[in-house]
């Protein structure tokens, strides 16, 4: 088991009387790549410089291996940042820029020209020690701003949205190097983003933020197949919530739900349950199988859009009743031509087991943040 | 077609700015020039044969001195402007934009006076029975009136009053666009403050520096009225002596020697705060 490493317990933080972050309580653990991810606004960013220092709580407290860091000035945080603009000191050349965290803790110049070459290599930047940020690509500026944030050996690295300036390819690349580097250096990372995707490819845990309180914190698999609400439900990936009505609840621990008419036992959620209630059933677009018009399974509707996606082909297709649902479906080998005419009728069913259920929520989720992916 | 209804205004705009630069900057710099190299003439102002006369007598010990206390005079004015200047401007440049503007607009409001009345209106408040020192006197700070005019630091108080705007407008330039997360990747990479000023904050404001060095130093050595009105005889200015050279003396070729040498400290200068924005890669690649 992983030991906690920084422990945030009770933070609050108000700017101009607004509430940014609201008694919030997070451990995060040694060694571990941790993402917060929510929309803007949420408070990850505001988080992410509580742990850092430049920014100071209202309440609660910041530890760092039992060491309370709550009033410690940044300069004496064993944390370092990599910058959402890289924040390189354009007046001085990379190997400056780099060096600087090691003068600043008057390292002898040997061990410094080391240590700095050391981290340069480790992001292919040896050769450009001597430009100016101003010459690099922005993907460059970015290695040498991790370099900067590594080389002094912290105890855990935090990444605000260090990928969002980079092109679509180029984040792809970082994303892997990233996690090369965390394995290789072993420190803690805690990255901030708004991309769902990039969160639940690199993260061993996520913390799903808004409203500056953390929605649900877990794997990425169990962000995404088990959402804690309807929130993180529809922030993380495509969702299709379906109404359904309890029937009854069964002894054996299961549940029988009514959905479009269909009677589908589930097991039983662990919220507390009465017959007659409604409640959510969340499919995840690759859960749904799209049959044909004389199956004798699923609820009729037709295909009112198409898009081919490569190894997917996903689709939207309207109920009979008017509800809208997500499909993705990954080729067949066997129907390589496999595809659907627009207006034509199908039948819509599911994997069973894959479904999730959520109960109804008090303010329904009229103004749900939409972000993209 | 697009390009003959452009080609008439495109070039009346180049004839323009061409014209204007060669004849109210060139030539005139040129005839300066021109007029440094030749003979002082008591009857056409100058004459051949060529000579750098001129020059040398500047080298005069008392001209040298003149030119040196001048140096001097508007060294200290521009270090008194730097000194208030730059926590000024890096002050400026944190308080709420609607504010900023009030107070920018502040700083400016007193050019819309000539500075000529603004300096008179300096020796009232500066004079022995004036406003500072009725002021200091009924506080009982002082006893008797203190002699403040007609002194070199009458002169530097005069100068540093007319020129400090120009300290600050670029140093708030610069101070706008020192970016926040450069102070705190600094912190976090564990520079205390001092640190962070020394290493980041200097070198980055250091164009507006050089710029606000710029345009207040070399103003201060020419501005002569100031002397006149505040300094007496002994406070003079490389401007009060190319002024004296080419209306009282009647020396042309002296005056505009002197005026050359100030142009090329300038153009010193303008080189150096040029090097210093490559530095930080402003310009160029």
């Amino acid at each position: 088991m992983k030991q906690t490493l920084l422990s945030l317990s009770n933070l609050s933080k108000q700017f101009d009387g607004k509430t940014v972050l609201d008694s919030l309580d997070l451990d995060i653990l040694d060694g571990e790549f941790i993402t917060l991810l929510g929309p803007s606004g949420c408070g990850k960013t505001t988080l992410l410089r509580l742990m850092a220092g430049f920014e100071h709580p209202d309440g609660g407290t910041i530890t760092l291996a039992s060491q309370d860091l709550t009033h410690t000035p940044p300069e004496h945080r064993p944390l370092n940042t990599v910058f959402q603009n890289y924040a390189l000191f354009p007046h001085m050349s990379v190997f400056d820029n780099v060096a600087y965290g090691l003068k600043m803790e008057k390292r002898p110049k040997e061990e410094i020209r080391e240590r700095v070459q050391e981290a340069l290599a480790m992001v292919q930047l040896q050769d450009f020690a001597r430009r100016k940020p101003h010459q690099l690509s922005g993907g460059q500026q970015q290695r040498v701003a991790i370099a900067r944030a590594v080389v002094k050996r912290p105890r855990m690295l935090l990444l605000d949205e260090p990928l969002s300036a980079l092109d679509y390819k180029l984040r792809r690349t970082m994303q892997v190097e990233l996690k090369r580097l965390q394995r290789e250096l072993g420190i803690t990372f805690v990255f901030v983003t708004h991309d769902q995707e990039e969160a639940l490819s690199m993260s061993d845990r996520v913390a799903v933020m808004k409203d500056g309180e953390i929605q649900q914190l877990g794997t990425p698999r169990e962000v995404y197949e088990r959402p804690a609400n309807l929130f993180t439900a529809r922030f993380v990936g495509e969702t299709n919530l379906f109404p359904g009505l309890v029937e009854k609840t069964n002894g054996d621990d299961t549940v029988t739900v009514d959905v479009f008419g269909l009677k589908r036992t589930f097991a039983k959620p662990d919220f507390p349950l009465r017959d007659g209630q409604s409640l959510h059933v969340l499919l995840r677009p690759e859960d749904i199988r799209v049959l044909s018009p004389e199956a004798s399974d699923g609820v009729s509707g037709k295909v009112v859009e198409r898009n081919y996606k490569g190894s997917t082909l996903d689709s939207v297709i309207h109920l009979d009743d008017g509800t809208e649902v997500l499909a993705s479906e990954f080729f067949d080998e066997d129907d390589p031509a496999f595809d659907y005419r627009l207006g034509e009728p199908v039948r819509v069913s599911w994997v069973d087991g894959w479904e999730w259920l959520l109960p109804e929520e008090a303010s329904p989720v009229g103004e749900e943040t939409n972000v993209d992916a | 077609m697009r390009s003959a209804l452009q080609q008439p205004f495109k070039t009346a705009v180049l004839v323009l700015v061409w014209g204007w630069l060669l004849f109210l900057v060139f030539t005139p710099n040129l005839l300066v020039v021109g007029a440094s190299v030749m003979t002082r003439d008591p009857g056409s102002f100058i004459s051949l044969p060529i000579t750098l006369d001129a020059y040398r007598q500047l080298l005069n010990p008392l001209y040298l001195d003149v030119f040196l206390h001048s140096l001097y005079m508007a060294s200290m004015t521009t270090l008194v402007c730097l000194v208030i200047g730059y926590p000024f401007a890096w002050a400026l440049s944190k308080v709420p934009r609607q504010r900023q503007v009030l107070l920018i607009f502040l700083l400016i409001v007193p050019f819309w006076t000539n500075s000529l009345v603004r300096t008179y209106a300096l020796k009232l408040m500066l004079a022995t029975n004036g406003l500072l020192n009725n002021a200091l006197m009924s506080l009982g700070l002082i006893e008797e009136p203190l002699k403040l005019l007609y002194s070199e630091g009458a002169v530097i108080i005069g100068l540093v009053y007319l020129l400090l705007p120009f300290m600050i407008l670029p140093l708030y330039s610069v101070f706008e666009d020192l970016r926040e997360d450069l102070l705190r990747a600094s912190h976090d990479l564990g520079a205390g403050h001092f640190a962070t000023f020394v290493h980041v904050i200097v070198p980055l404001t250091l164009p507006g520096v050089l710029a606000g060095v710029m345009l207040v130093l070399l103003p201060a050595m020419g501005l002569f009225f100031v002397p006149d009105i505040l300094g007496g005889s002994r406070n003079l200015l490389v401007g009060n002596v190319i002024k004296n050279q080419f209306l009282d003396a009647r020396n042309w070729p002296f005056g505009a020697a002197a005026s050359i040498v100030l142009t090329l400290t300038m153009a010193f200068l303008m080189f150096a705060h040029r090097l210093s924005k490559r530095r930080i890669g402003e310009e160029g690649a």
